[in-house]
């Protein structure tokens, strides 16, 4: 069984930015080794990799920079931001079963100063993007606004509740000296009158465009309680392709407004030893707002088409129903697929986040929603 | 412009496109039957790789749509904000095909005042030439 035979030990990032003058290459290594150091783990006893299929730097590559030994379990997980969480459930998963013993997950990403993928038009529109691209469905915020505007028709949700997603993330990364929005608060007026991005969609509603890398460390339940750090357990792992999904343009099945977060959740519940209820804070993944309302119904703290309704009342704020995104998360700690919340989730069950949220012992941590997708439950 | 791909599973669109036809892929077992959209192999109902391409009326109403603000890749930037619409078709309501609603065929993306678009606004479909495909396009029914 998986249930909490492994636990992260270590973490590591390198600065936020906009723009860092150093390589990708370069930063997955220092991620890399800031985790293994904070674990106090050598880097020669590093044994499995898992990343992201987008990560440019593959396991060769940081393998041998960092000086690990033999490697005996990889794997890289696709779907962009969808696959955050499984890095982590994969190594959670190689661990347990003995193939291998310490376990290093990271993303590494320059996409504040580097290409924006969306742009690239050398190549071939895969299914299912040659049916959606040439209409002008270029980008994820214009994929995803589809979605949004469909969920706000049908249940009645408005941009103020966006809006409380958005403050929400902004308020605790106003508190966290490491995330690019530290210094700048977000008003209401700010967001209504900010441009659209893909209109449902405001500038507000979509995630930081942000250089930077990080890092956790994986070992097993045993291990870990020889390491320098509180272990963190990895309670329960899940990934989710729903059937019939069709990815970001999930635009042919039944119910598009259901999607791989429901899948990952019922896997992710059915092995855990509690429920959404006993949740004591939540990072969950923000590429865009409108994803925070769906998986907050995926997951299972609220009914269907209450997502929206669930966001009032302060509910995501330190002190409300839901803590999320502690951090400020990816629209205002740093957008970095989602990695930064792994690392977030953790630090809250070690006591050591910058809005922490008080004796926190259980984290759910999210990969995209609208997506195929995973997530982890994280237990102190 | 993005041109549409032509690959083997979506051939037979464009081919019935090009006679001013919308045709939507479906199963051809007798028992079966089922509409699928993307084209595909084989029917995720019943395995069945037989498929015939079953005609549309071309009638459908505006599931949602998003209206796209730069920045854009450079020709459709040209033409925001313009209206991207999923049409849920009348005979098929499961499957919603991406497009633009334009006051003709061949009318710049931007061509429809966006106020005029809502969710449920009934369209219909017709096709645009551009670089030989005929590519559909979808006009308000209460123009």
């Amino acid at each position: 069984m998986l249930k909490d035979a492994t636990a992260i030990v270590g973490i590591g990032q390198t600065a936020f930015a906009k723009r860092l003058p150093e390589t990708e290459k370069a930063l997955a290594c220092r991620a890399v080794l800031a985790a293994l150091d904070d674990a106090g783990i050598a880097p020669s006893e590093v044994d499995a990799f898992a990343s992201y299929t987008m990560e440019e730097t593959d396991e060769v590559e940081v393998a041998k920079a960092i000086g690990a030994g033999d490697v005996t379990f990889f794997s890289k997980v696709g779907y962009g931001g969808g696959g955050s969480c499984a890095t982590v459930g994969h190594l959670a998963a190689a661990i347990a079963t003995g193939q291998a013993s310490v376990g290093v997950a990271w993303r590494s990403r320059k996409r504040g100063s580097g290409p924006r993928p969306w742009k690239n038009t050398a190549v071939q529109l895969p299914t299912p993007g040659q049916w959606t691209r040439p209409y002008g469905l270029l980008r994820p915020a214009d994929e995803i606004g589809m979605l949004a505007r469909r969920y706000m028709h049908e249940y009645g949700a408005t941009r103020d509740h966006l809006f409380n997603v958005a403050l929400a993330c902004r308020n605790r990364a106003n508190q966290n000296p490491d995330a690019i929005m530290y210094e700048r608060p977000l008003t209401r007026e700010m967001y209504m009158t900010s441009r659209w991005i893909s209109e449902p969609l405001c500038l507000f509603d979509n995630c930081l465009e942000t250089d930077g890398a990080l890092a956790c460390v994986v070992v097993s339940a045993e291990r870990a309680r020889d390491c320098r750090q509180k272990p963190v357990y990895v309670h329960s792992a899940a990934q989710g392709l729903p059937a019939q999904h069709h990815g970001m343009v999930n635009y042919w099945n039944d119910d598009p407004l259901s999607g791989p977060a429901w899948t990952a959740a019922r896997h992710l519940w059915k092995t855990a030893d509690f429920g959404p209820q006993d949740v004591d804070v939540a990072q969950i993944y923000d590429a865009f707002t409108p994803l925070v309302p769906l998986s907050l119904e995926g997951y299972g703290f609220c009914g269907r088409g209450e997502g929206a309704a669930f966001t009032e009342g302060g509910a995501l704020e330190l002190g409300g129903r839901l803590p999320l995104n502690t951090g400020g998360g990816g629209l205002s700690e740093a957008y970095v697929h989602g990695f930064n919340l792994i690392n977030e989730g953790v630090k809250q069950l070690r006591g050591t986040s910058t809005a922490q949220v008080p004796d926190a012992a259980t984290c759910l941590v999210t990969a995209g929603e609208g997506v195929p997708t995973s997530a982890v439950l994280l237990r102190a | 412009m993005l041109n549409p791909v032509i690959d083997e599973d979506g051939a037979p669109f464009w081919e019935y496109t090009a006679r001013g036809e919308l045709r939507v892929q479906a199963c051809a077992e007798r028992d079966c039957g089922e509409l699928r959209f993307p084209p595909r192999p084989c029917c995720p109902h019943c395995g069945s790789f037989a498929s015939e391409w079953r005609l549309m009326s071309g009638r459908g109403r505006i599931w949602s749509y998003v209206l796209p603000h730069p920045p854009l890749l450079p020709d459709y930037a040209e033409q925001a904000p313009y209206n991207a619409v999923l049409v849920e078709l009348a005979d098929a309501p499961r499957i919603r095909l991406a497009g633009n609603v334009v006051t003709a065929p061949d009318a710049r993306l931007d061509s429809v005042d966006p106020s005029r678009l809502r969710i449920g606004a009934p369209v219909r479909v017709a096709f645009t030439e551009i670089d030989g495909l005929a590519v559909p396009r979808w006009i308000l029914e209460r123009g």
